[in-house]
């Protein structure tokens, strides 16, 4: 058995335009990515960076453009249904049937893939004991919360045992706790041998959850890496935030700029970021240059910083 | 464009699928598919028919129940195709609905077609066998052809499911489908012969309407269950018909791929 499970090549996705006045729009740009058996690979960026568009060519949904595609070996143009057989798909929507039980779904879903209803029983039985919604199993969807359909689609994707598994924004729109949950539950499934690809607005998300991950902004990959490197590369060891008073953040920058501290220091609309080494001694820094903040933080520099120093932008606005 | 060969295991499937739904929502529907159309049978057929009398010319010289009647079944059949089609599949395509859930399993859209299709038929036959029980217990069949109207109920709400459905998997949104039921359901109710004859509207206008499908349907079941239907008339309007759903069907395998996998 090969080690890749996934690799594309210069993989591009244009869109056919939507009425006649609008141009085709190419939502991936030619991107290149290989995913190992086994490992948690995370696509990060900003709303329309193209995640779930790769999302979809990967699971054979969306046809690519341009490039080279092959997943599980095969090539998605012309044996798209064997590899959907082996694959788990958890799309952005919940795509549940609301008018239909916990079960039902589990049911129809399972039938898609030609299982007996006797084996679709059994495992489901099992995957809403994963999913902890075995009480709920007869209730209809549309009286699930938000998480326990987010769990549910989770389990649903599994339902015929895949080998890859794709999430799109697994956790989005939910609740701390709820996340976490869904966090103890993707690990448990890595444990197992099942290879997670997922994407996510949220850098907290893929620190904790990817081994590998790239940055996609407009189309294209920005940078790849383990979480880790990916700090140790395009962020320093601690940011310093500084929140001033209202108006007063514009001269306390040109301040900063003056005293040349050799720092990068970004601005965002609400407060400013100093990327140094020693948090402590940058703060001790400003205070001597008599800059006065509302509030002053020192924290580990994330992949959110990554993403800002590579794009100039904050990733959830 | 289509690459994938279709599957009738997996359009089976999806057929499966659409019955467990409509477990849940058949209440909302039945009204409108069966209900509706007997309503207007008896009412229309058997209330107006008495004020109006029996033999009128201009109906070909029956009572105005036996001209109603399989004009009513071919015109209730053409709505049921379109109630069948528009709808569900202009709301089952929306993201997060059955369409793209089933398209990212093994089936493949053009399975999705056809298992969808296949209940949009069992679905037209249900209600068209249910309004043809009515009618023959009305003893409105001069013939034993008049079996044959069934069979002909059916394939006018096919023909007029395939385009449909076909044009309706291409929607962002369930609206355009109100307007399909206000300016184009409606018109051809009234004016395709099933209220009254053709040969009463102006000349010009007959061969408008003869262009229409739901004439063809309607002169179909109406000869076939009066007994005064031939060869070359029914030949011609089956043809007419068939044609239609051809060109639907190849319409939607298209659209199908097109739309569910983008
Ligand atoms: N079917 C489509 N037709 C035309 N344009 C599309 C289509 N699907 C997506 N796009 C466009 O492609 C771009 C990328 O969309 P995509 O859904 O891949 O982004 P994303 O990274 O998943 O964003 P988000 O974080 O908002 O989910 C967007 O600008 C979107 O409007
Ligand atoms: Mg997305």
């Amino acid at each position: 058995m090969s080690d890749v499970i996934a690799q594309a090549t210069g993989l591009v996705k244009t869109y056919p335009p939507r009425d006649k006045r609008s141009a085709p729009f190419t939502a991936v740009d030619g991107i290149d990515f290989t995913l190992q058996r086994g490992e948690a690979f995370g696509f990060l960026g900003p709303n329309g960076a193209g995640k779930s568009s790769t999302m979809r060519m990967i699971a054979c949904v969306s046809p690519p453009t341009a490039g080279t595609l092959r997943v599980l070996g095969l090539d998605p143009a012309t044996d798209g249904r064997r590899i959907r057989a082996r694959l788990g798909v958890v799309p952005q929507d919940d795509a549940l049937d609301s008018e239909l039980s916990v079960r039902e779904n589990l049911l129809i879903y399972g039938r898609y893939f030609g299982l007996s209803t006797r084996l679709i029983d059994e495992r489901a039985t099992q995957l809403l004991d994963f999913a902890q919604l075995t009480d709920k199993a007869a209730e209809r969807v549309d009286a699930l919360s938000g998480g326990m359909r987010r769990r549910l689609t989770i389990a649903r994707s599994l339902i015929n045992e895949p080998e890859l598994l794709l999430l799109d924004e697994p956790t989005t729109g939910l609740d701390p706790q709820a996340r976490h949950v869904l966090w103890d539950r993707l690990f448990r499934l890595k444990q197992q041998g099942v290879t997670l690809v997922l994407t996510t607005h949220y850098m907290d998300e893929a620190e904790q959850l990817c081994d590998r991950l790239v940055v996609m902004d407009g189309g294209k990959i920005v940078a790849q890496g383990s979480p880790a490197e990916l700090i140790a590369k395009h962020a320093t060891r601690e940011v310093l935030e500084l929140r001033f008073g209202i108006g007063e953040q514009a001269a306390a920058v040109e301040k900063l700029r003056q005293a040349r501290t050799g720092d990068r220091i970004e601005e965002l609309p609400d407060r400013l970021l100093w990327y140094t080494a020693e948090g402590d001694a940058a703060l001790a820094a400003a205070h001597a240059l008599g800059l006065t903040p509302v509030t002053a933080l020192v924290r580990r520099a994330s992949l959110e910083d990554v993403f800002l120093a590579l794009t100039g932008r904050t990733l959830v606005d | 464009m289509t690459t994938a060969t279709a599957s009738p295991g997996m359009a089976l499937r999806f057929y499966r699928y659409c019955w467990l739904h409509y477990r849940r929502n058949w209440k909302g529907t039945i009204v409108i598919s069966v209900a509706n159309p007997l309503l207007f049978l008896v009412a229309i057929g058997a209330g107006l028919g008495a004020v109006v009398g029996s033999h009128v010319e201009a109906l070909g010289g029956v009572s105005y129940l036996a001209f109603f009647a399989p004009g009513m079944l071919a015109a209730a059949s053409m709505q049921n195709g379109m109630i069948e089609s528009a709808f569900p599949v202009s709301y089952q395509r929306m993201p997060g609905r059955a369409y793209p859930v089933a398209v990212s399993t093994p089936l493949e859209p053009v399975d999705v077609l056809h298992g969808h299709a296949l209940f949009m038929a069992v679905k037209i036959a249900i209600g068209a066998a249910a309004f043809c029980a009515v009618m023959f217990a009305f003893g409105v069949a001069a013939s034993p052809l008049a079996v044959l109207a069934l069979p002909a109920a059916v394939l006018t709400g096919f023909a007029f499911a395939m385009p449909v459905a076909a044009w309706a998997v291409t929607l962002p949104d369930v609206r355009p489908v109100q307007t399909l039921f206000k300016w184009v359901v409606m018109p051809l109710y009234l004016f395709s012969g099933t209220f009254f004859a053709t040969t009463q509207l102006p000349e010009a206008v007959q061969h408008l309407v003869a262009l229409t499908p739901l004439w063809h349907g309607v002169e179909l079941c109406r000869t076939l269950t009066l007994g005064t239907a031939t060869w070359a008339g029914s030949l011609t309007h089956t043809a007419y018909l068939t044609a239609l759903a051809l060109v639907g069907y190849v319409v939607a395998r298209r659209n199908y791929h097109r739309h569910l996998h983008p």
